[in-house]
C-alpha cells in the first residue's frame, strides 16, 4: 500500500519532470528537469531495492554527466527562434520515434497481461544480500570479456575525442617549464662593456 | 519530578505503533547529526580566525563574550538581519534555490557515517558509494548560483569549480576504490571495523599514497585555499557568490564549512579508523585503571581526528598561496590520477602476497 502510493508519487514527479525537459524555454531550466528525471529513476530502483545501480546512475549521471552538459549549455548562446524553425521540419521523424516507442511499450504490457514475462513484483531480498557483491562476482566471472571489450570500445572514444581537438593552433604561447626552470642568467643578459659616452 | 516525567514520555512512546516509533527515534537521531554539524560549523569559523591570527601574529576575535566565543552568533545574526538583494536580470528560482543545493548534499551525507559503534543514521551496504554521489552533486550549487547571477564574474567562477571539481571527483573515486579493496566493504561501519586494533592497522600505512591524494583532492573539492580558485578575490572578485548578501550568502559560508567538516570526517573514517582508539591493541592500558579509556573507541576519537583535519585546513589557509588554474589542471590529471591507478596495482600485488590489511586472506 505504502509501496505502491511512494511509487506513483515518484513516477508522477519523473513524468513532470520529463515533460519539463520537453516543453521548457531556457535550455538550463531543461537541464535541471533532467536532472530531477535522473534522480526519480534512481528513487524508483532503490524502490526494487537495486541500490547499486540507484547510486551509480546519481554518481555518474547526475554527478558527472550531467554536471558537462550543464556546462556546455551555458556557454553555448541557443537561439530559441531558429530551434523553433527547426521543430517543424524535424517533427515527421519525431513523431516516427514516438509512435515506435509507444508500439513497443504496448508490445510489452500486453505481454505482460498475457503472462508472457513475470508477472508481478520481485521477490524480496534475503537479509543480509549485497546488490554490490552479486553484480561484481557476474561482471567479473561470467561477462569478463563482454566487460572489458566496453572497457576497451570507451578508452577508444576518450582517445578519438582527445584526438579530434589536438590540434595545433599556429602562434600559440605555451609555457614550457622546464625549459624555464633550467634558464642561466646568461642565457637571458647580457653584459656589455662600454666606454662613458661624455667625460667627466 | 523528574522520574514521573520521564515515565509519562516513554508511556506516551511506548504506546505509539512502532513505524512510528521508528520515525521518532529516526528523527531525533537527525536532529542531533545535524545540530552538532551545525555548531561544529560556527565554532570552525572562529577557530580558523583564531589560528590564521596567531599564525600570522594577530590576536583574532576577542571581543564578543569571553575570548570571543560568541563570534559566530554575532556573525550569523548580522547574516540573518541583512537584506537578501537578488538581481534583477537573475533567473530569481535558480538563484534562490542554488545555496539550498549546495547545503543539502553536504548535511545528506551524514546519513551513513557511523559516530560509533551504533550510531549511525542509516547503516546502508553502498554507503561508500553514497557518500562519493552526494558529494558529486553538491556541485550544482555552485554552477547555478553562477549562472542564475548574471553576471560575468559569477559565471567565471563557476566555470573554474566545475571544471576543478570534476576533476578532482576521479581521484576521490578511485582513492577510495583502494579503501573498499583493502576492507573488503562498502559499509563505512565496516570499513573502521577492518582497521580496529591499534594505529598499526590504519589503512593510513599500506595506503599512503591514496591518502595524500584523497586529502588533496578534499582540499580542492571543497574549493579551499590553496584551490580556492573559484573565489578567487583578486582576480574575479567572489567567484560564483558575488551578488549574494544575507541569509543566502551565509547558506554558502554553511555549506563550505559543512563540506570542510564532511571532508575531514571521512578521511579520519577511510585513512584513520574512524572512531577506533589509535590504541585498541594495547591491552596492558587495560590495567591501569585510569587509562582503560584509552583503548576504548568511540565518538571522542573521530571528533578528534576530525579537528585534527580541521586544523590542517586552516594550517594550508595560512601558509600556502594560490594554485595558478592550469597548474590546479595538471595536478589532478596528471599526477593524482596516475598516482592512484599504480596505487591500486601495487595494492593488487600486496593482496596477492597477502601482505598488510590482507594477511588475514588466505585464512
Amino acid at each position: 500500500m505504502l509501496h505502491s502510493i511512494l511509487f506513483y508519487m515518484f513516477a508522477f514527479i519523473m513524468l513532470g519532470a520529463a515533460a519539463g525537459v520537453v516543453f521548457s524555454r531556457n535550455p538550463v531550466h531543461s537541464v535541471m528537469f533532467l536532472v530531477l528525471t535522473f534522480f526519480q529513476s534512481a528513487i524508483l530502483w532503490l524502490m526494487v531495492e537495486a541500490e547499486f545501480l540507484a547510486i551509480v546512475l546519481v554518481l555518474v549521471y547526475v554527478g558527472a554527466v550531467m554536471v558537462l552538459f550543464l556546462f556546455v549549455v551555458m556557454m553555448l548562446e541557443v537561439n530559441i527562434e531558429a530551434a523553433k524553425r527547426g521543430l517543424t521540419r524535424y517533427a515527421p521523424f519525431a513523431i516516427g520515434v514516438a509512435l515506435l516507442m509507444a508500439v513497443e511499450l504496448i508490445q510489452l504490457i500486453w505481454l505482460r497481461g498475457h503472462g508472457g514475462s513475470s508477472a508481478g513484483g520481485f521477490a524480496p531480498t534475503p537479509e543480509g544480500y549485497s546488490n554490490t557483491k552479486a553484480l561484481g562476482s557476474v561482471l567479473y566471472t561470467e561477462h569478463v570479456y563482454a566487460f572489458e571489450i566496453a572497457a576497451v570500445i570507451l578508452l577508444l572514444a576518450i582517445v578519438a575525442a582527445i584526438t579530434l581537438t589536438m590540434r595545433k593552433r599556429p602562434g600559440l604561447k605555451v609555457q614550457n617549464i622546464a625549459a624555464q626552470v633550467a634558464v642561466r642568467a646568461k642565457d637571458r643578459v647580457r653584459i656589455v662593456k662600454m666606454d662613458a659616452e661624455k667625460k667627466q | 519530578m523528574f522520574e514521573s516525567a520521564l515515565n509519562w514520555v516513554m508511556g506516551v512512546f511506548y504506546s505509539l505503533p512502532e513505524w512510528l516509533q521508528y520515525l521518532t527515534i529516526t528523527t531525533w537521531k537527525i536532529l542531533f547529526v545535524v545540530i552538532a554539524v551545525i555548531l561544529i560549523v560556527a565554532f570552525s569559523t572562529y577557530f580558523e580566525r583564531k589560528v590564521i591570527g596567531s599564525m600570522q601574529s594577530r590576536v583574532g576575535p576577542n571581543r564578543v563574550g569571553p575570548l570571543g566565543l560568541g563570534q559566530p552568533f554575532a556573525d550569523v545574526i548580522k547574516l540573518l538581519i541583512k537584506e537578501v538583494i537578488v538581481p534583477s536580470q537573475s533567473s530569481k528560482f535558480l538563484f534562490v534555490i542554488a545555496p539550498l543545493l549546495s547545503l543539502t548534499p553536504a548535511l545528506a551525507a551524514w546519513a551513513v557515517i557511523p559516530l560509533n559503534d551504533w550510531y549511525v543514521i542509516a547503516d546502508i551496504n553502498a554507503g561508500l558509494l553514497y557518500v562519493l554521489a552526494l558529494t558529486s552533486v553538491g556541485v550544482y550549487g555552485v554552477i547555478l548560483a553562477g549562472w542564475a547571477t548574471n553576471s560575468k564574474y559569477a559565471l567565471l567562477g563557476a566555470m573554474r569549480s566545475a571544471a576543478q571539481i570534476v576533476a578532482y571527483e576521479i581521484a576521490m573515486g578511485f582513492a577510495l576504490v583502494g579503501v573498499l579493496m583493502a576492507s573488503g566493504s562498502l559499509n563505512l561501519g565496516d570499513i573502521v571495523r577492518a582497521q580496529d586494533g591499534g594505529f598499526s592497522q590504519w589503512f593510513l600505512i599500506p595506503l599512503f599514497p591514496l591518502f595524500i591524494v584523497y586529502w588533496i583532492s578534499g582540499v580542492a573539492e571543497t574549493n579551499r585555499a590553496p584551490f580556492d580558485v573559484a573565489e578567487g578575490e583578486s582576480e574575479i572578485v567572489a567567484g560564483f557568490h558575488v551578488e549574494y548578501s544575507g541569509v543566502a550568502f551565509a547558506l554558502f559560508f554553511l555549506a563550505e564549512y559543512a563540506n570542510m567538516v564532511l571532508i575531514s570526517t571521512l578521511t579520519a573514517i577511510f585513512f584513520l579508523g574512524g572512531w577506533a582508539s589509535p590504541f585498541g591493541g594495547w591491552t596492558f592500558l587495560n590495567d591501569i585503571s585510569w587509562l582503560s579509556w584509552l583503548t576504548a573507541g568511540g565518538l571522542h576519537w573521530l571528533f578528534l581526528k576530525m579537528c585534527l583535519f580541521m586544523y590542517t585546513f586552516f594550517w594550508f589557509r595560512a601558509t600556502f598561496p594560490r594554485y595558478r588554474y592550469d597548474q590546479i589542471m595538471r595536478l589532478g590529471w596528471k599526477v593524482f590520477i596516475p598516482v592512484t591507478i599504480i596505487w591500486i596495482a601495487v595494492e593488487g600485488v600486496m593482496a596477492w602476497f597477502q601482505v598488510g590489511p590482507w594477511s588475514g586472506l588466505g585464512a
